[in-house]
């Protein structure tokens, strides 16, 4: 069972948080990446030309409809919700939730909807509940989720809030987060046995 | 329990499809080719607003409750806007489209998929403010009577009005804002004179033929909720309905890229998605 997709959600500090995150994925990683941060409604209109110094893939806000893209990195527009279906991107401009538009659950659930157990969840810093849903469902349907640590988080009250809820599958220190995917991504996807595994089984017959 | 928790969303996938099947059969109105994920989350939280337990619950009321019925129409067709949304495309609009329209007589302006209103008042105050608005007539468009209902008001929440304010100095509006609205407790009705010349009235882009020619049509936000097919199709029925050289007006993350009619039109310069017929 391969990975197909990464979704990463942030509010308060995630542009720090992201920074970090997206300049130590490789350019040659080979899942899309698809990003939603709180963001106002008009005034940061540069906010992925931004990220995109930090990041070794090409990034760029979707349009509706677009097709999501391995080794492509896509940033939530503003004031839109961006959605998951297929193999492509949709957008709405349903009310927001939790007062966020983009919001995280609303990318998190139609991930979780269309990826199932190929979708890996990341959660980093932010302050409001907007994301918990979301990594519930990601869960739920056998996907991977991962939050940052609170101790390292600007903003711990987000990722507190998932592990209270739902018991991610690692809780990890934000400069781990990047080195982590591209380690779990590069087990699952080439459908070698994990390192555990092999460990387990020098233990059995090495020893 | 992954495999019980996509079970359970294959039942549920398998009962919205049903729903959409079933208002299409009973009333008319056609949901099958809407975008799946959001009018997925929207049946699902109509369904938890009318307490119902399972979509099939729903689908129950909708088909036999008709006060339910139009709940449901409003709730899908109601989006949370903005006046001036991208006042830039406003702002556009004015500096590149009104020299257009006062070339012509009259003007025919179609929003389509009007919602409760905000886009339709906007237009209307810039209309005014550039001395074009006794020449323009508006329809204004939507498949739900209870939205129209709410749009004809001209009522919006006094909340809202400081974003709308910002908003329409941003999209170079020339007075104050405050000039077209008055308060009331809690909302603000906007002035009879913007309404004038404003006809709101049923259409629905799904099912509905061409009803006019216009020099103007804006569908902002409106193919969104569509699926691929949906929009083609919607797209030519737009493009029949715009004059040669009228203008066409899309969201500002929507694009025309891989629709039917997109080497028709010429992209009006700017970052906005205002284009122009021209074959």
């Amino acid at each position: 069972m391969s990975f197909d997709i990464v979704v990463i959600g942030t509010s308060t500090g995630g542009l720090k948080a992201l920074q970090i995150v997206l300049s130590s994925l490789p350019p040659d990683f080979p899942l899309p990446a698809v990003i939603v941060q709180h963001r106002g409604k008009i005034s940061d209109d540069g906010l992925c030309e931004f990220l995109a110094e930090f990041c070794n893939m090409p990034i760029s806000e979707p349009e509706d409809k677009e097709p999501i893209l391995p080794g492509h990195a896509y940033l939530a527009p503003r004031d839109y919700h961006l959605l998951i279906q297929n193999g492509s991107f949709a957008l709405s401009i349903d009310a927001p939730e939790a007062f966020a538009r983009p919001s995280i659950n609303a990318l998190f659930e139609t991930a979780a909807d269309a990826f199932a157990e190929r979708a890996i969840a990341v959660i980093l810093t932010g302050a409001n509940r907007d994301g918990v849903r979301g990594v519930s469902a990601i869960k739920a349907r056998g996907g991977l989720t991962i939050v940052e640590d609170p101790a390292t988080a600007a903003c711990g009250e987000l990722p507190a809030a998932v592990i209270e809820r739902m018991n991610p599958d690692w809780i990890v220190p934000l400069h781990e987060i990047a080195p982590l995917l591209v380690k779990l991504i590069a087990v699952h996807n080439a459908g070698a046995p994990s390192p555990r595994s092999t460990t387990e089984s020098a233990v059995q017959y090495g020893s | 329990m992954t495999t019980a928790a996509a079970l359970a969303n294959n039942i549920q996938d398998i009962e919205i499809d049903l729903l959409l099947e079933g208002v299409y059969r009973a009333h008319g109105f056609d949901f099958r080719e809407y975008s799946r994920a959001s009018i997925k989350r929207r049946v699902l939280e109509l369904m938890r607003a009318e307490r119902a337990e399972t979509v099939s619950a729903f689908q129950h009321k909708l088909l036999h409750n008709a006060a339910s019925l139009e709940r449901f129409l409003l709730g899908v067709s109601v989006h949370a806007t903005s006046m001036f949304r991208d006042p830039s495309f406003y702002l556009t609009f004015r500096r590149r489209v009104v020299p257009l329209l006062r070339t012509y007589p009259t003007v025919q302006i179609w929003v389509a998929g009007c919602s409760t209103g905000e886009e339709v008042y906007s237009l209307a105050i810039l209309l005014q403010e550039e001395n074009l608005y006794q020449k323009c007539r508006v329809y204004a468009t939507d498949i739900s009577q209870a939205v129209l209902r709410k749009a004809r008001e001209g009522i919006f929440p006094l909340a809202s009005m400081r974003e709308y304010t910002a908003n329409y100095h941003r999209a170079g509006g020339l007075h104050e804002f405050s000039d077209y609205y008055t308060a009331q407790y809690d909302s603000v009705i906007f002035s009879p004179g913007l309404r004038s010349n404003l006809v709101f009235s049923e259409h629905n882009l799904a099912t509905d033929g061409s009803f006019n020619e216009f020099q103007v049509i804006l569908c902002r936000n409106v193919m969104i909720y569509f699926n691929k097919e949906l929009q083609a199709r919607v797209h030519n029925l737009l493009y029949d309905s715009l004059s040669m050289f009228g203008v066409f007006g899309l969201g500002n993350k929507e694009s025309l890229k891989f629709t039917p009619r997109a080497q028709q039109y010429e992209h009006l310069d700017g970052g906005d998605k205002l284009y122009r017929k021209v074959a």
